[in-house]
C-alpha cells in the first residue's frame, strides 16, 4: 500500500515537473513552435495509443478503428467550435450536447432494459439502438434550435477568451462521448466477431469513415466541413496544458480502471475467453465497455488535434495513417502504459523532428525508408517492444505482463466459437 | 482509498498550478494570434538581425510532396524551382546575394506539411517558402505563413481558400502561380461548346479538390453556354478500374468526357475507355501536362494548359530545353509553375530591394512578370491572371490549338 | 431456451426476440432494396447490366489471384501479411523490366522466327510471367527468412508490425529514383489489346474509333486472358495444395504445427514455400493487374492488396476456393455499387457487405465455422 502511495506521488509531482518545464521552456521559446506542434501531436497520439492499447493490449481486440473515432471527433469538435468562432452561434455545441446527452440516456436505459428481458441478440439489439440514436438525434437538433439563441446570448456575455476555452472544453468531453457512442453502436454487432474479423471489420469502419468525410458537404450536409476540400477557419486553441491535462487524465483513467475489478475483468479476456465465461464474467459487456472507452479517448484526442493546425482534411484519417497507434501500442510494448506514451513521444519526436533534421541535404525521401528499417530492426531486437512489460512505480504491478501466447504451447482461443456459443447460451 | 485521496489532492495542485499561471493556457494563442495585427513589428527585427551579415545567401524553403502517395509530382516541383535557383545564381543571384533553397518533404498531407513548414522557419530561419504543391497542405502553411509573416507562393495549389482567411479576405502574404479551378473550367467549356459539342459527362475524383473544383467549374460554365451534362461519376485516386463508369459513359452517348485529374489517373482511364468502346472526346485540365502521360491512352483529347511547348516565346524555348537538358524529360506542369513561382518570388525580391518579408509580399502583389506560363499578375485575391492554352493530344504529340483569354 | 420473465413478456415481444426480428429485419431490409435497385436496372437495361457483370468479372478475377496469396499465408501462420500487395506490386515493375528493357515477350520470335507467331506471343509472355513470379518467390522467401522467422515464437502481433515495415520499406525504396523511381509509367502490354462484342448476331471484333453496336455486349482479349490465367493458377494451387506431398505437409503444418513436427515435417520450411508460393502468385497478378489496368507505380500495391485481403477473409479465409468466391463478389459488390447505387461509396459499400457476411457466417463463407486453424 505504501509503495502504490510513493509511486503515485513521484507519477503527480514528475508530471507537474514535466507540464512546468516544458511550459517554461515554451515561454520562453527555447522550443519553438517546431517543437511545440511535435510535441503536442505526440501527446495527441499517446492519448489515442492509450484508448488503443486498452482495446487491445489489455483487452485483445484486435482493433483498426481506433482512427475512424479520431476522426469522428476531431470534426465534431471543429464543427461546434467552428460554428462558435466563425458564425457566433452556439448550435454546434447544443445539438452536439443534445444528441451526446439524449443518447447516452436512451442508450443506457435500452441497455438496462434489453438486460432485463435477455436473449436478444446483438443485431436486434443494433437495430434498437439505431432506432432510438436517429430519434433522439432529430430531437436534439429541435432542441438544440430552440435553445440557441439564449445560451449563444449567455456565452457572449462572458469575455470571449472565457467563453472560447469554455465551448472548447464542453467540445472536447462531447467529442468523446460522441465518439464512444459511435463505438458502443457499432461495437455492438462486430464486437461478437472474431480477433482477426473484427480487426477487418474496424478497418472497414476506418475506411467508410474517410468516404464520409470526403463527402461531408454533399452527402452528410455539413458545407462548413467543405469534404475533401478541408475544413478551415477551426480556432487553434489546443495548448500544452490541454493537451498534458487530457493525457494525464487518460494515464489515469486507464490506470484506475485496470486496478479496479473492471480491470481485472477486461485482462481475464485477453488471456482466455472461455475461462473468464467460466468465471462468470460477462465477456460482452467487458469487450464493449473497453472499446468505449478506447474510442472515447480517440475521440477526446481527436478534437485536441482538431485544434492544433486549425485545419482538417480527411487525407489526414487515411486508413494507412490508422496503422500508426497500432504501430505506437506495439513498439512501445503491449499492455504497457509507460511504454505507449513513452513510444507516442518517441514515434512524433524521431519520424517528424529528428529525421527531419538529421538526414542531409538530398536524401529528405529517405525518411520514410529509414523509418521502416528502424521499425524492422527494433521489432526483430525487442519483440516485445521497446520497454516490455516495464511500467513507472505508478503503474507497476498491476497488470499481470502479457502472456505469450505462443501457437506452439497452447493454440490461440479459438474467440468464433465463443462468439456463437454467447449467443445460443443467451437464447 | 488513500492513495485515491492523495491522487485527488495532486490533481487538484495541478489544476492550481496551472490556474495560477494564467499566462500558461492563454500564452501559447497568444504567441500565435495577434502576431497577424503587428506583422510591421515582427520584420523591424528581422532585418535588424540580417542586415550586417548581407553577403549570406538568401534561404528559400521548398515544401513538397517527396514521401506519401504522390512523391513524383514533389520531385517534379522540387526540379522545377531548383532550375530557377540554379539559374538565378548562375546570374549572380538576388541583391547580390546567392541564393540557398532548402528541400523539405511535406506528404502531402496537413501534419507533415505543418512540422516542415516549421522546421524551415524556425530551424532554417527561412522568410519565403515555395510549396506546397497539394492544396490540402498548402492551407495549414499558408495560415502559419500568415501569422508569421513569412511569403507562401504555392506553385499548384488551386483551392481558392489557400490565398484567402476564413472571412474571405486576402492573405497578405499568401500567393499563388496557378489558376485558380473556375478558369480552367471555363475555358475548356467554352472550348467545347465552340467545337459544337452539346452533351458531356463529367469523371471526378471525390477526393482531390483540384479535380472537383475544375469539375464544378465546368459544368456550371458547359450548362450556362448550352450544352447539357448527362452524367457525373466520382471515383477515388487509389482506384483502377474504372469499368463501372466508363460503361455508364458509353451507355450515355456523352459526346465529351472531362476528366480534369492528373495524368496518372488519365491514362488509365483512357486505356480502359478504348476497351470500353468509349467514343467520347476525352479533355481536362492542366493536369494531363507530363511527359508521362501516356499519349496512346489519351489520343484525341484536348486538355488546357499554361503554356504550349511550341510556343515560340524564348523564355519557354529555354525552359523546354534546359529542363530536358537537366533532368532528360519535358517538364510537365508542376514542374513548369514551380519554376515560375520560384521565378516570381526571386523576382519580387529583387524588386523589393530588401530581405524583407513584407516589402517582399506587397513587391509581389504588384509584379509583372513575364514567365513560362504567360504574363502573370495578381488580383486581389493573389490569384494569377494569366491566359490558358488548349493543346491537343493527337498521333504521339501535343500540339496547340487555341488560347482562351482569361 | 427458458425465458425466464416469459410471464410478464408479451408473445409478440418473446416471438420477436426468439426469431431475431428486429436485427434479421435490418438485414433483409438492407438486402431488399440491394436487390430491388437491381432488379430495376437489370429490367430497365439488361444489356447495361450484364455488361458490368462483365467488368465485375475482370476485376474479381485479378482480386482472387492477389487473394490466393493472402489466404495460404494467412491459413498456415495465421498472419495478415502486409508486405503481400508489395511483393505483388514488385511483380508488376519485374515484368514490366521484362517486357521493355530485356524484351522477353520477343525472344520466341527473335531466336525462331520460324515459329507461329502466335505460340510466339504465349511463349513470350510465359517467360515474363515466370520471371516475375521467380522473382517475387525469391524476395517473399528472403523476407520471410529475415523478417518473419525470427518472431515466430514472439507475439504474432510483431510479426504484423514487421509485416508493416516490410511494406512500407518495399513501397519508399522502390520509390527511390535510382530503384522504380516515383514516377506513374505506363506499362507496356505483350501484346495488342482486341476487343470483341456479342449479341444475338454472334461475336465480331471491335474496330478502333467504332461505337458499340446497341444491343451488345463487349468484352476485350484482356478479359479471356485474366479468367482463363486465373482459373489455370488457382487449378495449379489447388492440385499442389491436395496431391503434393509440399501441400500435404502444409495441410499438415496449417492444422497443426507442433503434431505436424512431430511427423517429421519441416515446418519452418513449410513456411518458407508457403511464402514463396503464395508470393508467385502475386507476382503473376501483378503483371495481370498492369496489363488489365496499364499502369505500374510504387503505391499501387496497397489497394488491391487490401481489397484482396478483404476478399479472402469474405470467403473464408484458409480456403482457396474460399478466396476465389470473395474475389469474385468483391469485384461483382464494387462494380454493381459503383454502377448502382453509389459511387463514392463503393469501398463503403465493399466493407459493408464483408461485415454482414462475417456477422451471418462469422468465419466467411467458405470458412470452417468450428474451429479456427492453429
Amino acid at each position: 500500500m505504501k509503495k502504490i502511495q510513493r509511486g503515485t506521488l513521484v507519477f503527480a509531482i514528475g508530471a507537474i515537473l514535466v507540464f512546468a518545464i516544458i511550459q517554461v521552456l515554451l515561454s520562453l521559446q527555447i522550443l519553438n513552435s517546431f517543437w511545440f506542434t511535435i510535441i503536442r501531436i505526440g501527446a495527441v497520439m499517446a492519448i489515442v495509443s492509450l484508448g488503443l492499447n486498452l482495446i487491445y493490449g489489455f483487452n485483445g481486440q484486435f482493433s483498426l478503428g481506433q482512427w475512424a473515432f479520431y476522426a469522428i471527433g476531431a470534426y465534431a469538435s471543429a464543427d461546434a467550435t467552428y460554428r462558435w468562432t466563425q458564425l457566433h452561434s452556439a448550435l454546434g455545441v447544443l445539438v452536439l450536447l443534445f444528441a451526446v446527452v439524449l443518447s447516452g440516456v436512451a442508450i443506457l436505459l435500452i441497455g438496462r432494459w434489453v438486460s432485463r428481458i435477455r436473449g436478444m441478440d446483438a443485431l436486434s439489439q443494433f437495430a434498437l439502438y439505431l432506432i432510438a440514436t436517429v430519434l433522439l438525434v432529430w430531437v436534439a437538433v429541435l432542441l438544440g434550435k430552440a435553445l440557441d439563441a439564449s445560451v449563444t446570448a449567455f456565452l457572449a456575455s462572458l469575455p470571449k477568451n472565457v467563453s472560447l476555452q469554455i465551448v472548447f472544453f464542453v467540445c472536447i468531453i462531447l467529442a468523446g462521448l460522441l465518439a464512444a457512442e459511435v463505438s458502443f453502436l457499432f461495437g455492438l454487432p462486430v464486437l461478437t466477431l472474431g480477433s482477426d474479423y473484427f480487426g477487418i471489420a474496424t478497418l472497414g469502419l476506418t475506411i467508410i469513415v474517410k468516404v464520409l468525410l470526403d463527402n461531408s458537404d454533399t452527402m452528410l450536409g455539413f458545407p462548413e466541413m467543405k469534404g475533401a476540400r478541408g475544413m478551415i477557419g477551426i480556432p487553434k486553441i489546443t495548448t500544452w496544458f490541454w493537451v498534458f491535462t487530457f493525457l494525464i487524465l487518460a494515464i489515469v483513467i486507464t490506470r484506475n480502471l485496470l486496478l479496479s475489478s473492471y480491470g481485472r475483468a477486461i485482462i481475464s479476456v485477453r488471456e482466455d475467453e472461455i475461462a473468464a465465461k467460466a468465471m462468470g464474467i460477462d465477456i460482452a459487456f467487458y469487450k464493449t465497455l473497453t472499446f468505449v472507452i478506447g474510442s472515447f479517448f480517440a475521440g477526446v484526442a481527436g478534437a485536441l488535434y482538431a485544434h492544433i493546425n486549425g485545419f482538417l482534411h480527411p487525407n489526414t484519417f487515411n486508413f494507412i495513417k490508422s496503422f500508426d497507434p497500432l504501430i505506437i501500442v506495439v513498439f512501445g510494448g503491449l499492455g504497457s502504459v509507460t511504454g505507449t506514451v513513452a513510444a507516442s513521444f518517441a514515434w512524433a519526436l524521431v519520424l517528424e523532428g529528428f529525421l527531419r533534421l538529421w538526414l542531409p541535404e538530398g536524401f529528405e525521401t529517405w525518411r520514410f525508408v529509414v523509418y521502416p528499417l528502424l521499425l524492422l530492426i527494433m521489432m526483430l531486437l525487442k519483440p516485445n517492444g521497446l520497454l516490455g512489460n516495464y511500467e513507472i512505480a505508478y503503474l507497476r504491478n498491476l497488470i499481470p505482463p502479457l502472456r505469450n501466447k505462443n501457437e506452439n504451447q497452447t493454440p490461440p482461443p479459438p474467440p468464433l466459437t465463443v462468439a456463437t456459443d454467447t449467443q445460443e447460451v443467451k437464447s | 482509498m488513500k492513495s485515491r485521496v492523495l491522487l485527488s489532492f495532486v490533481l487538484l495542485v495541478t489544476l492550481v498550478l496551472a490556474a495560477c499561471q494564467p499566462a500558461a493556457p492563454t500564452e501559447a494563442p497568444a504567441a500565435e494570434q495577434p502576431t497577424k495585427a503587428p506583422a510591421a513589428e515582427q520584420p523591424t527585427e528581422a532585418p535588424a538581425a540580417e542586415q550586417p551579415a548581407s553577403t549570406e545567401p538568401i534561404k528559400i524553403a521548398m515544401l513538397v510532396p517527396l514521401s506519401g502517395p504522390v512523391p513524383t509530382f514533389g520531385v517534379s516541383t522540387r526540379d522545377g524551382g531548383m532550375l530557377a535557383v540554379e539559374e538565378w545564381n548562375a546570374k549572380g543571384g538576388v541583391l547580390g546575394r546567392k541564393i540557398e533553397a532548402v528541400v523539405e518533404d511535406s506528404q502531402c498531407t496537413p501534419d507533415p506539411a505543418v512540422n516542415a513548414a516549421n522546421k524551415v522557419i524556425d530551424t532554417d530561419k527561412v522568410k519565403y517558402i515555395v510549396g506546397e504543391t497539394c492544396s490540402s497542405a498548402s492551407i495549414p502553411v499558408s495560415e502559419i505563413a500568415e501569422e508569421k509573416g513569412i511569403v507562401q507562393i504555392s506553385p499548384t495549389s488551386t483551392n481558392p481558400t489557400v490565398t484567402t482567411k476564413a472571412d474571405g479576405t486576402a492573405k497578405k502574404f499568401v500567393f499563388r502561380a496557378c489558376f485558380i479551378d473556375p478558369f480552367q473550367g471555363l475555358a475548356m467549356a467554352k472550348f467545347a461548346t465552340e467545337k459544337g459539342y452539346k452533351t458531356a459527362f463529367i469523371m471526378l475524383d471525390q477526393g482531390n479538390d483540384y479535380v472537383r473544383g475544375l469539375a464544378e467549374a465546368f459544368e456550371k460554365s458547359f450548362t450556362e453556354l448550352g450544352g447539357k451534362i448527362v452524367g457525373k461519376e466520382t471515383y477515388t485516386s487509389q482506384d483502377t478500374d474504372f469499368s463501372a463508369i466508363l460503361t455508364k459513359v458509353a451507355e450515355s452517348k456523352a459526346e465529351v468526357l472531362y476528366l480534369p485529374d492528373y495524368y496518372n489517373i488519365v491514362n488509365l482511364v483512357g486505356a480502359q475507355a478504348k476497351e470500353k468502346g468509349v467514343t467520347a472526346v476525352m479533355m481536362g485540365g492542366d493536369g494531363w501536362d507530363s511527359a508521362d502521360l501516356d499519349l496512346k491512352a489519351a489520343d484525341g483529347g484536348f486538355f488546357s494548359n499554361h503554356y504550349s511547348p511550341e510556343d515560340t516565346r524564348p523564355i519557354v524555348q529555354d525552359w523546354v530545353k534546359n529542363y530536358n537538358a537537366k533532368f532528360g524529360s519535358t517538364p510537365d506542369a508542376l514542374a513548369t509553375l514551380a519554376y515560375d513561382a520560384t521565378n516570381i518570388l526571386l523576382a519580387s525580391i529583387e524588386k523589393a530591394g530588401v530581405d524583407d518579408p513584407v516589402k517582399v509580399a506587397e513587391a509581389m502583389a504588384s509584379i509583372e512578370w513575364e514567365g513560362v506560363s504567360g504574363k502573370i499578375t495578381f488580383d486581389e485575391q493573389h490569384n494569377p491572371i494569366k491566359s490558358a492554352a488548349v493543346l491537343q493530344v493527337k498521333d504521339g504529340k501535343v500540339s496547340f490549338v487555341a488560347s482562351v483569354a482569361p | 431456451m427458458r425465458a425466464s420473465t416469459a410471464t410478464s413478456k408479451s408473445i409478440l415481444l418473446e416471438y420477436i426476440i426468439k426469431r431475431r426480428w428486429l436485427g434479421n429485419g435490418l438485414l433483409i431490409l438492407v438486402g431488399l432494396f440491394a436487390v430491388y435497385r437491381l432488379a430495376v436496372e437489370l429490367i430497365n437495361n439488361p444489356i447495361l447490366f450484364f455488361q458490368q457483370v462483365i467488368n465485375g468479372l475482370q476485376l474479381g478475377f485479378v482480386y482472387a489471384l492477389i487473394a490466393l496469396g493472402y489466404t495460404m499465408v494467412y491459413g498456415i501462420v495465421r498472419l495478415i501479411n502486409f508486405a503481400h500487395g508489395d511483393v505483388f506490386m514488385v511483380g508488376a515493375f519485374i515484368s514490366f523490366y521484362g517486357v521493355t528493357r530485356l524484351q522477353l515477350h520477343t525472344w520466341v520470335s527473335s531466336v525462331f522466327p520460324s515459329f507461329p507467331p502466335v505460340a510466339a506471343q504465349i511463349i513470350g509472355a510465359v517467360t515474363v510471367v515466370l520471371l516475375a513470379m521467380v522473382t517475387c518467390s525469391v524476395l517473399a522467401f528472403t523476407i520471410e527468412r529475415v523478417a518473419y522467422k525470427p518472431l515466430r515464437n514472439a507475439p504474432r502481433i510483431s510479426a504484423l508490425i514487421t509485416a508493416i515495415g516490410v511494406s512500407f520499406f518495399l513501397e519508399y525504396f522502390g520509390a527511390l529514383s535510382f530503384v522504380f523511381s516515383p514516377n506513374f509509367i505506363t506499362y507496356k502490354r505483350p501484346f495488342d489489346v482486341t476487343t470483341w462484342y456479342l449479341n444475338k448476331g454472334g461475336i465480331a471484333s471491335l474496330q478502333s474509333g467504332q461505337a458499340i453496336p446497341p444491343g451488345s455486349v463487349i468484352f476485350s482479349n484482356i478479359f479471356v486472358i485474366i479468367v482463363i490465367s486465373s482459373i489455370l493458377l488457382m487449378l495449379a494451387l489447388q492440385y499442389i495444395v491436395r496431391n503434393t506431398k509440399v501441400g500435404k505437409a502444409m495441410r499438415a503444418a496449417a492444422y497443426d504445427k507442433p503434431t505436424a513436427r512431430l511427423m517429421g515435417i519441416n515446418v519452418d520450411g513449410i513456411i518458407s514455400v508457403t511464402f514463396g508460393i503464395g508470393a508467385a502468385f502475386a507476382g503473376a497478378a501483378g503483371m495481370l493487374y498492369a496489363i488489365a489496368f496499364p499502369q505500374v507505380f510504387f503505391w499501387m500495391g496497397i489497394i488491391p492488396g487490401l481489397k484482396a485481403f478483404v476478399a479472402a477473409v469474405l470467403g473464408g479465409i484458409g480456403s482457396i476456393p474460399g478466396a476465389f468466391v470473395g474475389a469474385l463478389i468483391m469485384g461483382q459488390a464494387e462494380v454493381l455499387s459503383a454502377a448502382y447505387i453509389s459511387t463514392p461509396m463503393r469501398d463503403a459499400i465493399a466493407f459493408s457487405i464483408l461485415i454482414i457476411v462475417l456477422l451471418i457466417r462469422p468465419t466467411g463463407i467458405f470458412g470452417e465455422p468450428t474451429r479456427e486453424k492453429a
